[in-house]
């Protein structure tokens, strides 16, 4: 092959042929562990793509999978929800946000009932979608209710940006961007003694795809350098996440602990250092953020700069938003399935209580999380 | 949320800072706030996420990879054909069924 065609940047990487390769090729290297080893796929587009092409099914029996908080609308807590909430219920307020969010249900349920009951609540494809609706409603306040990880925040920063330097003063922001490499050290500082058993420990991490186009694989260098854990940075496609895995069991074999990309067609040590700056320009850490079925997880929260106050919907509307804690579904055990104690089978609302038309916990709220993707792709109802 | 699209970049705005880009035949506008000036040429492949170009697909790394997946399938066929030969040299059973 000469030249890149558009479809093999699709077809090449699923190819039933060449996973088989890498299915014989992990078995051949998985015979040679002494145990069982953890797999975290932080992420939950890969949690998506091991479902959906029935990748745990082609590995052998020592070869596990937990899978990861990497899925922005479902580890959204219900009091972020209740933000989104009471603010499109303010006057004059045109709330928007992206993907599954608006069904997802808070307190007094999702942005999509609060849409029912009058409030205008946009879904948008892009958030510099907001300056068209800017332009149509002057007399309206727009509020972007942002959400995602390091792959959709520079996206936010790149809309401020255009909003600031075009004098626009009717578009605001509601931000609850996250940060990965946090919750990925949360989720191995957090455990106890006793769990932290070869049954439940983390072995290695599959490093995030788009996350890491943005930030660049050093976000995770930490992993390998202080916790010994392997991090193989992979693509979404089913053949980049068999190649990670037996790049990830080869380095068990050979001892090592290392921090490798397999998605290198997109990813690089440093990332896209542009997209950084507009981060870094418009951001800063909060000290906690609370991530639903996970608690309180330190440094993993971003908020505008105090500069830009002026645009932070949070402060210019601090007096109305409601600040009670709210607890997790006591019957839900996403927090346990996060952490890779439990799969979502075994938890007693899963496909009953608990489905994707009416989810009680996070990780059935976004077709990305884990309880969502065994319900779509599992077969095990 | 996070998944995004590889997609081929068909014209360049300079003044909206913007690009239309094909997606397996469908066309769109996205953002090139993102990108250092004039790094996005015509023909380029791209990753397109939530109306912005996040970054460009390396080229030669995307078929470097496709290059091994098929050296990879071809060392495995040899392997299967000579296991192929050997389990018939061992067959303990010559008859035709």
């Amino acid at each position: 092959m000469s030249s890149l065609e558009l479809k093999d940047l699709y077809d090449g990487f699923r190819n039933p042929e060449v996973i088989k390769s890498f299915q014989k090729l992990i078995a051949s290297e998985a015979e040679k562990l002494d145990r069982t080893v953890n797999i975290m796929e932080v992420c939950g587009g890969h949690t998506h793509t091991i479902m959906k092409y029935g990748l745990t099914q082609l590995l052998p029996e020592n070869i596990n999978f937990i899978h990861g908080p990497g899925c922005p609308v479902c580890i959204m807590p219900k009091e972020r929800i209740d933000h989104a909430y009471t603010l499109a219920q303010q006057e004059d307020v045109i709330l928007l946000t992206l993907g599954d969010m608006i069904k997802v249900p808070g307190s007094h349920g999702s942005l999509q009932d609060a849409r029912a009951k009058g409030a205008d609540v946009r879904y948008v494809y892009s958030p510099m979608d907001a300056l068209k609706v800017a332009e149509e409603n002057p007399t309206k306040k727009i509020i972007f209710f942002a959400i995602g990880f390091e792959t959709t925040t520079p996206m936010s920063a790149a809309l401020l940006d255009v909003v600031i330097k075009r004098n626009i003063k009717n578009i605001f922001f509601h931000i609850n961007h996250v940060t990965v490499p946090e919750v990925m050290k949360e989720l191995i500082d957090s455990r106890d003694e006793h769990v932290n058993s070869y049954d439940h420990r983390i072995d290695a991490f599959i490093g995030p795809s788009h996350v890491s186009v943005i930030s660049g694989s050093k976000i995770y260098a930490v992993f390998p350098e202080q916790y010994h854990i392997p991090v193989v940075v992979a693509g979404f496609e089913p053949v980049d996440v068999m190649e990670a895995i037996y790049m990830m069991i080869k380095q068990f074999n050979e001892g090592r602990s290392d921090l490798e990309i397999q998605y290198k067609r997109l990813v690089t040590h440093e990332g896209n250092l542009k997209a950084q700056a507009l981060i870094e320009k418009y951001f800063e850490k909060v000290d906690l953020f609370k991530w639903r079925g996970m608690g309180n997880v330190p440094n993993s929260g971003l908020k505008l700069r105090d500069a830009f106050a002026a645009y932070d919907a949070e402060v210019l509307y601090k007096e109305v938003l409601p600040y009670d804690e709210i607890d997790d579904h006591k019957l839900c055990i996403c927090g346990d399935i996060l952490r890779g104690f439990a799969k979502p089978q075994q938890c007693s609302v899963f496909g009953t209580a608990c489905k994707p038309s009416s989810p009680l916990g996070s990780c059935m709220v976004s077709s990305e999380g884990a309880c969502a993707a065994y319900y779509k792709y599992g077969n095990l109802l | 949320m996070c998944l995004s699209i590889p997609s081929k970049v068909v014209s360049i705005d300079t003044e909206q800072n913007s690009a239309t880009v094909d997606t397996m035949g469908i066309q769109r506008t996205a953002g090139l706030d993102l990108m250092e000036e004039e790094t996005v040429a015509i023909g380029d492949y791209v990753l397109l996420h939530i109306g912005f170009i996040m970054n460009k697909i390396d080229e030669e790394d995307a078929l470097e990879s496709l290059r091994v997946y098929q050296e990879i399938l071809e060392k495995l066929d040899e392997e299967d054909r000579r296991q192929m030969v050997l389990d018939d040299d061992n067959c303990p059973v010559r008859e035709a069924p």
